[in-house]
């Protein structure tokens, strides 16, 4: 088997214009533009340019995937700058971790780490311009204000454009502790700017990973093992070349790849590949005996991570004992743009375009494979057609570069949507044991939560103190409700199914949980759900305000038409608070449809307040498509679904009315792109619940 | 085989095979990257472009197939009446990632195209057959409605 191009197949392959092919050379992502133009600039810092023809060049160090940094985060720097906001221009910034911090786009920490840096960044700029200034005019810096882009000295009537002064500025020294704006002050920060990036995204030149273009690229899909866990045990490449426009058939650490002059071309040959499989281990794993597996380690022991009171002994003197178990299934990320990326592999260099969350770990992965430090790896971030949580791994990274590296020609490796389905890290499946007691006016005791599910960070060999794995116990462990007496323990149930980060993480699972519960024991106590939340929520104001606040919006306790049903969830997380209230009826044939969903939220100050809606709308939506049909099954040790038909998502004839409420706020903004997913399945499950006169505890509720 | 395609009022003959998607012919030999693939079974409409006005799924229709139509994609749909979709597009700030919107846009220009005033029915069953991830579901609806009343503004 040969699995490399000769360089006279290369050559031939690079002039694919030959085989009636038009190439237009492409490059989405930007090479750093050049700091150095013929006129001197100003560049403080890694964050910000300002150029003789007052252009304000801020660099993005976050990847873009929806949510907005590519202009929240520029706010953020032309507000301490005071720059005329319609000269700003953004790039986005390469790999380097040196310069621009930790680049990880996860967490729904763009805004709330970058806070302060961003804020130092701009300040830095406009001190050392005020300070050009007041040189020039031989005044004192503090008597120099700016507005708009410009340095103003009222005595004297004299006012200065930020380019006239970027020269002079260029030769100051960059104060450490600039002072910062009184937030009062604010001018960007605290509108809903348009966002920066609508243009391209309208006219079709905004440049996906997948849109990447390199003189002389080739494509390539690889024919993966459907088992997880399986390698390839023989093939046989002889059909596949025989495809026209097959130039190569490689063998790569994930499976065999197919690389050709088009997409197309890559698929048929991908038909046409003889291969023979080696299932491995798990080829006879099921999604029912996961279940029962689960069901069965619930009885077991456990790791507690949080115990206050005595649950058991609360719960034995207890007038009213309840007891549930919640489950949800495994959920795939299904990113509209399938998992891809662009890789060149050279003697001594690599140079990859990825749409990656994480592109510090696509250096590091590339390197390994190209045998480069990782500084050495040029990696491009080009705009992410979504990521939640999916774009923070590197294996469609390494696919690319493995088959570059083995062609030797730049090579573009697209996911299908059935590769990108059934090859994904999934959201954990989790399985629940919730008990609570009342005592006899119908006060809530006792609460224990006992969480079952794999651990993300344990099946990649993450060592976990105890068995405790914290992250899997988030919005369980830091319930806020007031309970005097409370157990909530863990017990790691790792399966062959590779699992990752899925919007909000496990925050998504304890979320249902908790908040379907709670209604039970609403129920029981004969307690409205919002006054039963609010006694136990004294000591978390945030929490409280936000289920105020949604409570009001939504008209809580307001009669509704005929067959309409309320559901009510509050959570937090990533350091945000929200509630959100779901109106649903039932179809003639059962079916619930959502109508209508008010949500509030509590982030800090919101730096562009339509931006944090946008993510409400968003982490409802994507929240919404889980809850009612998400389910990721397993069988044979593959996964069943494959495409949008079997793994179905919300679609716009059954988009609920959505409203959003921030809450006032002038603390330091808080995570926005992940909070507003947890409350919305347990919402929508306490309003069919309602509906229906029985309990919702099993997701996708449509199973 | 050798087709001739008028894509965006440009003339173009391709060297493809008869099955090659029109999809793919657009993205990878003529490089017009702004439609997207999405799943490639017609299921999620990220390819949508216009045969002769007509939306079509351009990862079903075969370059065998297109024929004597004309094609139109979101490149160039700035030419045509649809200017006013992706202006109220703008106005309504719908994109989140963006990748679904090239689909999104051209479907509803080519219901705008049809039906000048959709109800809400026909906006429903236009729109159902494409996928966002995002969520931006409604800003659509509120875009769709502001290019039918006439614009940006």
């Amino acid at each position: 088997m040969r699995t490399e191009l000769t360089r006279r197949e290369f050559l031939r392959s690079g002039a694919v214009g030959g085989a009636g092919l038009v190439i237009a050379f492409y490059l989405p992502a930007k090479a750093e533009p050049k700091r150095q133009g013929t006129k001197p600039s100003f560049q403080p810092n890694a964050w910000l340019q300002i150029d003789p023809e007052d252009n304000v060049t801020i660099w993005v160090g976050k990847s873009e995937m929806g949510q907005g940094v590519r202009t929240s985060l520029p706010m953020i720097v032309a507000e301490e700058l005071d720059a005329d906001w319609t000269r700003v221009r953004i790039e986005p910034a390469l790999a380097d971790t040196q310069k621009y911090g930790n680049q990880l786009t996860g967490g729904s920490t763009s805004v709330r780490t970058s806070w302060e840096r961003l804020r130092k960044a701009g300040a830095q700029a406009r001190a050392m311009l005020i300070a050009a200034a007041a040189q020039n005019w031989g005044v004192a810096p503090d008597s120099c204000r700016t507005e708009n882009g410009s340095v103003i000295h009222e005595l004297s009537g004299r006012r200065a454009r930020y380019g006239s002064l970027a020269e002079a500025a260029a030769k100051l020294p960059v104060p450490e502790k600039p002072p910062l704006k009184n937030p009062r002050d604010f001018r960007i920060i605290g509108q809903s700017l348009p966002r920066l990036d609508i243009p391209e995204k309208v006219d079709g030149s905004a440049g996906f990973g997948i849109d990447v273009r390199v003189p002389g690229m080739l494509f390539g899909v690889v024919a993966r093992c459907p088992v997880f866990g399986g390698k390839v045990a023989r093939f046989d490449a002889t059909r596949a070349k025989a495809v026209k426009g097959v130039r190569a058939v490689a063998p790569i650490s994930s499976g065999v790849a197919v690389i050709a002059d088009s997409t197309w071309a890559a698929m048929e040959g991908r038909k046409a590949l003889d291969v023979t499989w080696n299932e491995g281990p798990h080829a006879a794993l099921t999604s029912a005996e996961i279940s029962r597996r689960f069901a069965r380690l619930a009885a077991g022991p456990a790791a507690v991570a949080r115990e206050e009171g005595d649950a058991e002994a609360a719960l034995k003197r207890a007038a009213r004992k309840l007891e549930a178990v919640y489950e949800v299934p495994y959920l795939a990320h299904a990113t509209m743009e399938p998992m891809n990326a662009t890789a060149y592999v050279r003697p001594g260099s690599c140079e990859v375009w990825a749409p990656t969350q994480f592109p510090s770990m696509a250096q590091q992965v590339a390197g390994k494979i190209a045998g480069l430090p990782p500084e050495k790896v040029t990696v491009h971030i080009t705009l992410l057609g979504g990521g939640f949580g999916r774009r923070a791994e590197a294996d469609y990274v390494a696919d690319a570069v493995e088959t570059s590296k083995a062609v030797g020609a730049p090579v573009q490796v697209l996911w299908t949507r059935e590769d990108d389905m059934q090859h994904d890290v999934y959201r954990p499946a989790s399985y629940h044991v919730l008990r609570a007691g009342l005592d006899a006016d119908g006060r809530l005791i006792a609460w224990t939560h006992r969480v079952v599910a794999p651990s993300i960070g344990g099946q990649r060999g993450e060592k976990l103190e105890g068995g405790l794995d914290t992250s899997a116990v988030d919005g369980a462990a830091d319930l806020p409700y007031a309970i005097p007496n409370l157990r909530v323990d863990y017990v790691m149930a790792n399966t062959a199914v590779p699992t990752g980060y899925w919007r909000s993480v496990y925050a998504s699972q304890t979320a249902f949980a908790n908040e379907c519960f709670l209604d039970e024991i609403a129920a029981a106590a004969g307690k409205d759900p919002v006054e039963l939340r609010r006694a136990l929520l004294n000591k978390a104001p945030h929490h409280k305000a936000v289920l105020e606040l949604v409570a009001e919006k939504s008209g809580w306790g307001q009669a509704l038409p005929a067959g309409r049903f309320r559901g009510l969830a509050v959570h937090g997380s990533f350091h945000s608070c929200v509630a959100e209230v779901a109106e649903v009826s039932l179809a003639k044939d059962g079916t619930p449809q959502v109508h209508r969903v008010v949500c509030a939220i509590d982030c800090g100050l919101p730096v562009n307040p339509a931006g944090v809606a946008s993510q409400m709308q968003s982490g409802i939506v994507y929240g919404l498509s889980a809850a009612l049909r998400g389910k990721i099954t397993i069988d044979k040790g593959r996964v069943q679904q494959s495409n949008f038909d079997d793994y179905q998502v919300l679609r716009f004839n059954e988009m609920p009315q959505v409203e959003v409420h921030i809450v006032p706020s002038s603390e330091a903004p808080t995570g926005t792109g992940e909070p507003g997913l947890p409350p919305i399945a347990p919402a929508v499950a306490n309003a069919v619940s309602a509906a229906r006169g029985q309990r919702v505890r099993k997701l996708p509720i449509l199973a | 085989m050798s087709f001739s395609l008028t894509i965006n009022g440009k003339s173009y003959t391709v060297d493809a095979h008869p099955d090659t998607p029109l999809l793919w012919l657009l993205r990878d030999y003529l490089n017009l990257t702004g439609t997207k693939y999405g799943c490639g079974q017609g299921l999620c409409g990220s390819c949508t472009v216009h045969l002769d006005g007509e939306s079509a799924r351009s990862c079903q229709t075969s370059v065998a197939a297109v024929g004597g139509r004309k094609v139109t994609t979101i490149e160039g749909l700035a030419a045509t009446l649809g200017h006013r979709v992706q202006q109220a597009w703008i106005a309504e700030q719908v994109p989140q990632c963006g990748y679904c919107q090239s689909g999104q846009i051209m479907e509803a220009a080519a219901l705008l195209a049809k039906h000048a005033k959709p109800t809400p029915q026909q906006v429903g069953e236009a729109m159902s057959g494409l996928i966002c991830r995002c969520g931006t579901y409604q800003a659509i609806r509120l875009a769709i409605a502001r290019a039918a009343a006439g614009g940006a503004q």
